[in-house]
């Protein structure tokens, strides 16, 4: 590959303009068709080399030939060739360089991140909703998961012959028959025994979230587990009002699924709360229009809730006495609400999980949808 | 239990909703309707699902007294609907109560000449409605009242009683066979209804099979009673037998409603099989135990505490203020309460017979709530004062979680319990001394749940296995939870930790053999995870040894590790014992760690060591090492020993790093004999105050060479 040298045939400024503009194109013409490595040498040495260059012999040539004054202009133009065939020569260079290492990749390939563990759909759950009441002002509180029967039963105003105390729907610890009853050890079947724990620690005013676990002697199917989770709240103060209760589980429904969600309240029993709720949230999957996993109606049944019974207050205050503290929860003038909610029904309803026993397998074909 | 609307507007002839719109309102107070469905008699079928503290919701009436307050609708009293046709010439049947602790009323009435067929008529066309299977006509009547009204009661074949009634605690031994054919043997603490010679029926529970009424029964005694809430309880678990009757006596009856019951009954009986009523009503009553139910001492409310208690309304009228008085009494009256107005917003209220779960003036403003309707309250926000309390260990537990995470474990949560076998063999290995003892369940879920967990490794292991066993080969679990320890007496929980490691570690590149990769990816897990403290931060806090390994890790492929000397964790290969009864075929790496030790220390604050601006020197040494010969070892002559706070040696003041860069043994003992390996040791120094001069390095390396070689090492060219 050689460019033809042009004929000059004059210095003047036209003549110039259409010999270089010839130079020009055959040298971009020629770059074109560089493949790169030896090629690229080549055409270096063909152009710029320093004994062979063509733009070396022109220039030689033609300065010697041409007039005084037409020789700036000359050296001006053969300086503006060179930056441009140099230019043309980098071009290439780097075009060279890409091609070589596409050439080695199939950048469709998966990529090779190094595996990231996943965070526990019930974890993740339970912090969430945690995160929305800490947001309004409640400290985390905790408790055993062990528990005696009187933070369990006693203290929360179940009744001694209460169904819910029946060992068919309680986990025991061994060996307990000996005890009095309020000492004997159980597995809690509701995290509501840190409300009494915490009363017992505290004077009103008192906002608490609880997160746990808790046991029930159930057997396993696809909605029921023996283990699961639960989040509870205690609202403790001397002007706390049942419509306080519903302003504020209203206020965290809409945190939790969005300020489209709209709450129902309907009257319920719970031994340590009265008057007692479960809270219906609008559908989250359909607005409320009805779908499957409202069953159609509109509405999902997530809590339970409800104002804190004066007895429970009254077991409070009779403990408090008998460890020498001060009995400061008068029903007279303190009132509360407390509400409870399943974590694992929640997470099951927001990530479609339709087997509860896949929380406590372990399956990392499951957990991994998590990460 | 199942409501018919039509046997329902019998009642509220006025009911100004379709069937729909009522089950809605009835829902939205509690009165759940759970199902609609189109009834054979006309109307519709409702599904309930009524609070168990509510049985006197969960019959006709007492769902339409509930409409009749929701709608402001006049509910007649339950009464005897037209006066019976008395033989009056007859004396009342003689009735006696001997345990008056537990049987507070008994009614008794006689029916002479009945001719029995089966049911005709409203009772005929309703148990069509509900499906439900018709017996004889007297026992469909019993049948009939208690969907009617709720309350059970009995017929009995009278020519089968001796003498009268008695109502008395049974004798020990005494034997009863009951209507659904079973022999039950009684106890003293059983209350039976007997006659002179023998018991006839167990109270409360279940009429006698010997008593009974039957197509050739001519003559019959009505029965309607209350008993004791808790003797019914007691002898219905006893013997086994939840009835409808037990199911209502067990959460209290309405004291009132023998009488009305037992006319009720005895009007249709004569209705549907003819006969004649014979003597008197007999009404037995205890006035002790009429005064604990129906005669109840008034309570008292304050419409203030009802405010106080329940907020504000969202009601049009008086938006955001209080319940007003009027709406309060209002709704009272309708589910049956009698109020006397004592002065400005106070009352005296006497409670309905038939609402023994109504005691206090809670309960009272519960009724309002319920009534008035939940949703028609407004929706508030309380202001509060108080403080917010951290949770003592929220950040320690986040940072595990997250450490854990970023290195490629995946969180899970296992079972509570486990085997006595598992307990037996994973103890709690990984807790200091002081905590021992597993803790026994008393009525544990399976045998292979029978106990608390002491450690999680045991649960690790089952997830792993249930990993594997479908086929997921690659595995990185970690669960972070509750462990006990103690006994039952005392019972201690701590905060466990376990990491699962099974599979594909990267293959042992050129420091470990591909069979120790996996557990050096799990020591490098742990090491990173305990470096997040700050009693890991000075060096050589942190320290592994591989002696008094648990059982359950096989010998030789584990470690205990220490910090600053005390016992926080130990993990390694499950044993051959525990893969081959795990049906597992690949190694699995688990570790327990006592996360509760973790707690008390605080995160790692760092602290940032200045940069040196002069040029790091490195070198290599090749070295050839007796196996016995470990890395401690090696590390501790070149820098000293963890327990001189692994100060660097002052022969070598500049040495910034060591660490292998190669391992080496050779199997067939040729390019490196048997009993010993090679070593690539690279060494960095670097001073922070100048650049280090040639000789220096020079001699530092000699010094490094001779040390390795006191230790045994061959240097190698
Ligand atoms: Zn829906």
């Amino acid at each position: 590959m050689s460019a033809a040298i042009p004929e000059l045939r004059q210095f003047d400024e036209a003549e110039l303009d259409r010999v270089f503009a010839r130079l020009e194109a055959d040298a971009a013409a020629q770059a074109r068709m560089l493949t790169g490595g030896e090629s690229l040498e080549a055409f270096r040495l063909q152009w710029l080399g320093r004994k062979q260059g063509l733009l070396g012999q022109l220039s030689a040539a033609w300065l010697k030939s041409a007039p005084t004054e037409a020789k700036p202009s000359l050296g001006v133009r053969f300086n503006r060739l060179k930056a441009q065939i140099e230019s043309l020569l980098e071009e290439s260079r780097q075009q060279d360089q890409a091609g070589s290492q596409a050439s080695g990749l199939d950048v469709t390939l998966p990529g090779a991140a190094p595996r990231v563990g996943a965070e526990h759909p019930l974890v993740k759950t339970m912090a969430e909703i945690v995160g929305v009441f800490q947001r309004m002002g409640y400290s985390v509180g905790l408790g055993p998961e062990v528990e005696t029967d009187f933070y369990n039963f006693e203290a929360l105003n179940f009744p001694p012959n209460h169904p819910a105390r029946d060992t068919q729907d309680t986990l025991v610890i061994a060996g307990q028959e000996r005890k009095p009853l309020r000492e004997r050890l159980l597995m809690r079947t509701h995290t509501s025994p840190v409300q009494i724990r915490s009363m017992l620690e505290q004077a009103p005013p008192l906002r608490l979230v609880i997160p746990g676990k808790v046991h029930r002697n159930d057997a396993a199917d696809a909605t029921h587990s023996p283990v699961f989770h639960q989040v509870e709240g205690l609202c403790v103060d001397t002007q706390i009002t049942f419509s306080d209760l519903k302003g504020t589980l209203d206020h965290a429904m809409k945190a939790l699924f969005g300020s489209a969600v709209k709450t129902r309240f309907f009257p319920s029993f719970f031994p340590f709360t009265e008057p007692s709720a479960d809270v219906q949230i609008s559908c989250i999957f359909c607005g409320g229009k009805g779908c499957r996993k409202c069953k159609h109606s509109g509405w999902i049944e997530l809590l339970g809730c409800g104002m804190v019974d004066p007895a429970v207050f009254e077991a409070v205050n009779q403990r408090r006495s008998e460890l020498g503290r001060e009995p400061v929860y008068d029903t007279r003038k303190i009132s509360g609400f407390a509400f409870g909610m399943g974590v694992d029904r929640i997470a099951m309803m927001k990530y479609g999980i339709g087997d509860i026993g896949l929380l406590y397998s372990g399956d990392l074909r499951f957990l991994e949808q998590f990460a | 239990m199942n409501i018919l609307t039509q046997w329902l507007r019998s009642y509220l002839p006025r009911l100004p909703v379709d069937d729909r719109r009522l089950a809605e309102d009835l829902t939205l107070r509690g009165i759940a309707v759970e199902g609609e469905f189109p009834a054979s008699c006309g109307g519709t079928l409702y599904e309930m699902d009524i609070t168990t503290n509510r049985v006197d919701a969960m019959n006709h009436y007492g769902v339409a007294r509930e409409a009749a307050a929701i709608y402001g609708l006049h509910l007649e009293p339950l009464a005897p609907a037209a006066p019976l046709v008395e033989n009056r010439t007859g004396a009342g049947f003689p009735v006696r109560i001997e345990a008056e602790d537990l049987c507070g009323r008994f009614t008794a009435r006689m029916i002479r000449g009945v001719r029995i067929g089966p049911s005709t008529g409203t009772i005929a066309r309703y148990f069509a409605a509900l499906g439900q299977k018709q017996i004889l006509a007297p026992v469909d009547v019993t049948n009939f009242a208690w969907m009617d009204m709720g309350h059970p009661t009995h017929v009995f074949d009278l020519d089968k009683i001796e003498g009268g009634i008695v109502v008395r605690r049974a004798r020990a031994g005494e034997r009863l066979r009951l209507l659904d054919g079973s022999e039950k043997t009684l106890t003293g603490d059983d209350l039976v209804v007997a006659d002179e010679e023998k018991p006839l029926a167990l109270a409360g529970v279940m009429g006698g099979w010997d008593s009974r009424v039957t197509e050739a029964t001519r003559n019959i005694l009505v029965e309607a009673a209350w008993f004791d809430p808790a003797a019914i309880r007691s002898s219905s678990r006893r013997h086994g037998l939840h009835t409808d009757a037990s199911h209502r006596f067990e959460r209290g009856a309405d004291f009132n409603a023998a009488p009305l019951a037992n006319h009720l009954v005895t009007r249709l009986v004569v209705e549907q099989s003819g006969g004649e009523v014979e003597g008197p009503l007999v009404d037995v009553k205890v006035p002790a135990l009429a005064a604990r139910t129906a005669e109840r001492p008034a309570i008292r409310l304050e419409v203030s505490q009802v405010r106080r208690i329940l907020g504000k309304t969202a009601d049009e009228e008086g938006a955001g203020q209080g319940i007003a008085e009027e709406i309060v009494a209002r709704h009272l009256k309708a589910l049956g309460c009698d109020l006397t107005r004592q002065a400005e917003g106070e009352y005296a209220v006497k409670l309905p017979s038939w609402r023994l779960d109504l005691e206090r003036e809670i309960d009272l403003i519960e009724e309002v709530a319920r009534v008035h309707g939940y949703n028609r309250f407004a929706n508030t926000l309380p202001a509060f004062q108080g403080t917010v309390r951290e949770l003592a260990h929220a950040a320690q537990e986040a940072a595990i979680r997250q450490t854990l995470r970023a290195l490629g474990y995946t969180e899970a949560v296992g079972s509570t319990f486990v085997s006595a076998e598992e307990a037996e063999t994973f103890g709690c290995a990984e807790l200091a001394g002081g905590v021992e003892g597993a803790v026994a369940m008393g009525n544990p879920l399976s045998a292979e749940a029978g106990m608390l967990r002491p450690s999680l490794a045991p649960g690790m292991a089952t997830m792993l296995a249930h990993n594997l066993h479908r086929d997921v080969s690659v595995v990185r679990l970690f669960e972070l939870g509750t462990v006990f320890a103690g006994s039952t007496a005392e019972v201690k929980e701590r905060l466990g930790l376990a990491l699962g490691a099974t599979g594909a570690a990267k293959a042992g590149g050129s420091l470990y053999r591909p069979e120790d990769a996996l557990f050096y990816e799990v020591k490098g897990a742990m090491e990173t995870l305990l470096g997040k403290f700050s009693s890991a931060q000075s060096a050589g806090s942190l320290s592994f040894d591989a002696a008094g390994l648990p059982d359950w890790i096989e010998p030789g492929r584990g470690a205990r590790v220490w910090l600053n000397g005390e016992l926080v964790a130990v993990f390694g290969e499950l044993s051959a014992a525990q893969l081959q009864a795990r049906k597992l075929r690949q190694p699995c790496v688990v570790a327990g760690i006592d996360a509760q030790r973790l707690l008390a220390d605080a995160l790692r604050q760092p602290v940032v060591t200045e940069l040196s601006r002069f040029q790091a020197v490195e070198r290599d040494f090749s070295f050839l090492f007796p196996d016995a010969v470990t890395w401690a070892a090696i590390e501790t002559a070149l820098q000293g020993s963890a327990a001189q706070g692994a100060s660097p040696a002052k022969e070598v003041s500049d040495l910034r790093s060591l660490r292998p860069v190669e391992i080496f043994r050779d199997p067939s003992g040729k390019a490196v004999p048997f009993g010993s390996y090679s070593l690539l040791l690279r060494a960095v120094f670097q001073s922070k105050e100048r650049t280090l001069a040639e000789q220096e390095i020079a001699s530092w390396t000699e010094w490094v060479v001779a040390r390795l070689k006191a230790l045994g090492g061959a240097q190698r060219v």
